[in-house]
């Protein structure tokens, strides 16, 4: 919260609000009033919802709102008290008056939720080796603990360096300041509220047991409102904009904010079972619902880990390798066959179920074709360094981004393969998936976005550079052996599985009870949770590192953002 | 700018107004990503050949839709796959391949993802309710190599009943054949199923084949165990593989 109130005379120059600033004349804008009223009547229904429910887990849900809305509200006022008469200007000396508040927010919460992610990652990691670590407790079973990992790591670390990473983005190539005054603050403290109130339900048994979107329907709701809000703040952001043109990592931001908000209302429509219970019940039903999660779940991965980090591959790798994005023309051709094909997708998730045979070729067949555009992009990335190659030897910031894009290049070709029914069938229900996952979510999703905190954080906090560069290159290699560890445990595991489970005797007998495959898997369990605490370890250097960083006393004499390289396509 | 190196009429030079109209681009975008869902998903909801009609499935009984309930709030379908695909081995591991109308009343679906542990389609009467427990309690008392967490803390907890009506009545709102009846008896029912000597008529009569007795060892009490049981000795049994014809289907 004292980040929040800090934060009240955000940018450069513009004033802070200390006793001598000009308060005459000063007015509640609607937006402090009403969002301080909004908040006060949801303080009061949280109270009387759990005042009134049976469910013990519900209602601590209830008191955790109410107290967060009275929060709201005591900071709301708190910051209209202290605050100039006038709002901070759009402009100071003709230069935009950035509003960095939010960006910096977020990027410490990516950072914190990051390394909980990991680690708890790590830890269902070795529950699976040694079961005994379940402890026999209902909130530290695996069940739910793997759901909290992945919703850690997807939403939580990947959505803040989203939110926070488009934020900054959207304002430097408008070259305007993010729209609304407390609408941005409320996108991103929101969001992380949203984490909290899953994350915490998971561990007490709330959850829809839809494969990344567990969260119950008050949770849904609540981030439905946090997320039209942020497309609103985009989009004003953009109509500010100093540029006849949306750069394109801003289109691929806006897929991203546009087709999520779609992808997370169809899938979690469900009515609940009452205001004072916690549970409901999805409308759709069986094969349908099937269909729908996946048309949720793969696209979860194709435009929030895909579009929205690919975004992210559009302003950073040009910004820090100093070059003009490869080619304008491929970026058009890559952003719109991407998220046209991507949609399809889903139906290879359902390959052999009882999903019509014509659904999942169709599955198939653009999941083939979607390596195209995959790949397109991944050239439109690297590419981007031509006649700058030599910064991957002397800057390891650029080379962890480098390397990102080319674990995209790599997952985007798996995908496809795994995609086609004849892998599938033995590929589908193992470990390969799994692995799948991670060279995707370690090696692009989050190598991309701790390039991109790396890069923002001596921008944010105005320093010359990071703390030390050696430390990223101690976190780059310890992490990609890390990934290496980690994806090829898997690929072993998964196939030899697939086998056992389809391996007969010679008088036609299936050779393995089920119970033999998952002995059979141990040893590379382990071999996978030591991948993942040098992972974690990575991590931790990380976070190590960006603190040494913010709390370096040397500040950058400009702001080293302002020398805006080329971002207009070479053309 | 891109404008000034294309000539006027180049499919490039025209994308400039995608890029210079916020609201257009948003447009074009949402057209663009909804055009593969709905081809996909609608058709689901009126070709008739996406479930086909198989005598036995009914919705689950007050008892079990609470135990599924309970198998939906620790997350199984995180491990435990309910979908056997049409492959030789795996129909000969499971049984019959899993059927569209079997999952037809589930809301979620539970097919899952991943066989951490073995698929549960058709579980249900392959393991008497004394296996089931001392598995559910202690997974590795009964299989040394099991990596399942135990749930020892099911068997002693009561069955939350306060909702079950409710629960039922939101799933007739979307269309499970749930009567009024239905939703008047649950209570009475749920308590039915889980007591050996009650009068389960009823029961039977409304959930054909629902199996009534004590199903966690402790007649006291009605407790999760009793209701994670039940759905687990339940699921894949609705359907008569001897009656049912694989060729029925087939255009």
């Amino acid at each position: 919260m004292t980040q929040l109130h800090s934060s009240a005379g955000e940018g450069r120059g513009s004033g802070a609000t200390e006793p001598g600033v000009d308060q005459s004349g000063k007015k509640m804008t609607f937006g402090e009033g009403g969002l301080a009223f909004v908040f006060a009547v949801l303080s009061l229904s949280c109270i009387t919802v759990a005042a009134k429910t049976h469910d013990a887990a519900y209602a601590f849900h209830a008191y955790l709102s109410a107290f967060a809305s009275l929060a709201a509200v005591f900071v709301i006022l708190n910051r209209y008290v202290d605050r100039p008469a006038a709002l901070p200007a759009r402009e100071i000396d003709g230069k935009p008056n950035y509003n960095f508040g939010p960006v910096k927010f977020a990027t410490i919460a990516a950072m914190f939720w990051g390394i909980a992610g990991f680690l708890v990652g790590v830890i269902i990691a070795f529950q699976l080796a040694f079961p005994w670590l379940n402890l026999d407790l209902p909130w530290t079973a695996f069940g739910r603990l793997r759901p909290l990992h992945t919703s850690a790591v997807i939403f939580a670390f990947g959505g803040n360096v989203l939110i926070g990473t488009s934020f900054y983005v959207v304002q430097r190539t408008s070259r305007a300041r993010l729209a609304g005054y407390l609408a941005p603050w409320f996108v991103v403290l929101g969001y992380n509220f949203f984490i909290v109130i899953a994350g915490t339900g998971y561990l007490l048994g709330i959850t829809q047991s839809k494969e990344y979107a567990e969260p119950e329907w008050y949770a849904d709701l609540w981030l439905t409102v946090v997320w039209v809000t942020y497309l609103l703040v985009y989009l004003a952001t953009l109509w500010r904009r100093q540029e006849p043109h949306i750069y394109v990592a801003n289109w691929f931001y806006l897929a991203f904010i546009v087709t999520i908000a779609m992808l997370h209302l169809g899938n979690n429509a469900s009515i609940p079972v009452s205001v004072f219970s916690p549970k409901s019940y999805i409308v759709w039903s069986g094969v349908q619902d099937a269909m729908v999660q996946w048309w949720y779940g793969h696209n979860a991965v194709g435009f929030f880990l895909t579009a929205g980090f690919l975004a992210i591959m559009y302003y950073f790798i040009p910004k820090r390798a100093d070059r003009p994005v490869y080619s304008y023309r491929l970026s058009i051709i890559h952003f719109w066959a991407l998220i046209f094909i991507y949609i399809w997708a889903g139906p290879h998730h359902l390959h052999y179920t009882a999903l019509p045979d014509w659904a999942q070729t169709l599955g198939m067949t653009f999941s083939i074709i979607l390596w195209m555009p995959s790949w397109g992009g991944m050239i439109n990335g690297l590419m981007t360094l031509s006649g700058a190659w030599d910064k991957l030897r002397t800057d390891p910031v650029l080379r962890m981004m480098v390397v990102s894009v080319a674990f995209y290049g790599m997952s985007t070709f798996e995908g496809p393969l795994m995609s086609v029914k004849s892998v599938n069938s033995l590929s589908h229900y193992t470990d390969w998936t799994i692995g799948h996952v991670h060279s995707g979510a370690l090696g692009w999703v989050a190598y991309i976005s701790f390039g991109a905190i790396y890069c923002l954080v001596p921008w944010l906090w105005q320093k010359r550079e990071l703390y030390s560069l050696r430390l990223v290159n101690w976190h780059f290699w310890i992490s990609t052996i890390g990934i290496v560890f980690y994806i090829s445990a898997m690929w072993v595991a998964g196939i030899l599985q697939g086998l056992m489970w389809r391996a007969y005797t010679s008088l036609g007998f299936l050779e393995y009870s089920f119970i033999e495959t998952v002995e059979a898997m141990h040893p590379f369990y382990i071999i996978r949770a030591l991948g993942g605490v040098l992972f974690l370890v990575g991590g931790l250097i990380m976070a190590f590192n960006i603190f040494m960083t913010i709390r370096q006393p040397e500040t950058a004499e400009a702001d080293t953002g302002a020398r805006n390289p080329s971002l207009v396509p070479a053309e | 700018m891109a404008e000034a190196a294309a000539p006027k009429k180049s499919l490039w030079a025209k994308h400039a107004f995608l890029e210079r109209n916020s609201i257009w681009l948003m447009i074009g975008i949402l057209l663009v990503v909804a055009i593969g869902g709905l081809v996909e998903i609608v058709p689901l909801f009126y070709l008739k050949s996406t479930i086909e009609k198989v005598s036995g499935v009914r919705p689950w009984s007050p008892l079990e839709l609470a135990g599924r309930n309970i198998y939906v709030r620790e997350g199984c379908y995180n491990c435990h796959s309910q979908m056997i695909r049409p492959l030789r081995d795996e129909v000969e591991r499971y049984g019959h391949y899993s059927l569209a109308a079997e999952s037809m009343y589930d809301r979620p679906f539970q097919w899952g993802s991943k066989r951490t542990g073995p698929d549960l389609a058709r579980v249900g009467n392959k393991y008497s309710d004394e296996w089931q427990r001392q598995h559910l309690a202690d997974p590795r008392s009964v299989v040394p190599g099991s990596i399942m967490p135990g749930y020892p803390f099911l068997a002693q907890t009561p069955l939350k009943t306060y909702e079950i009506a409710d629960d039922m009545k939101v799933n007739a709102v979307l269309g499970v054949p749930y009567s009024e009846a239905m939703i008047a008896d649950a209570l009475a029912d749920l308590k039915t199923q889980a007591t050996p000597d009650a009068d389960g008529d009823g029961l039977t009569e409304r959930y054909p084949g629902a199996q009534q007795r004590d199903f966690d060892g402790n007649p006291k009490v009605v407790s999760e165990a009793d209701a994670l049981i039940a759905y687990l000795q339940a699921l894949g049994t609705m359907v008569d593989f001897k009656l049912y014809d694989d060729k029925a289907n087939i255009r």
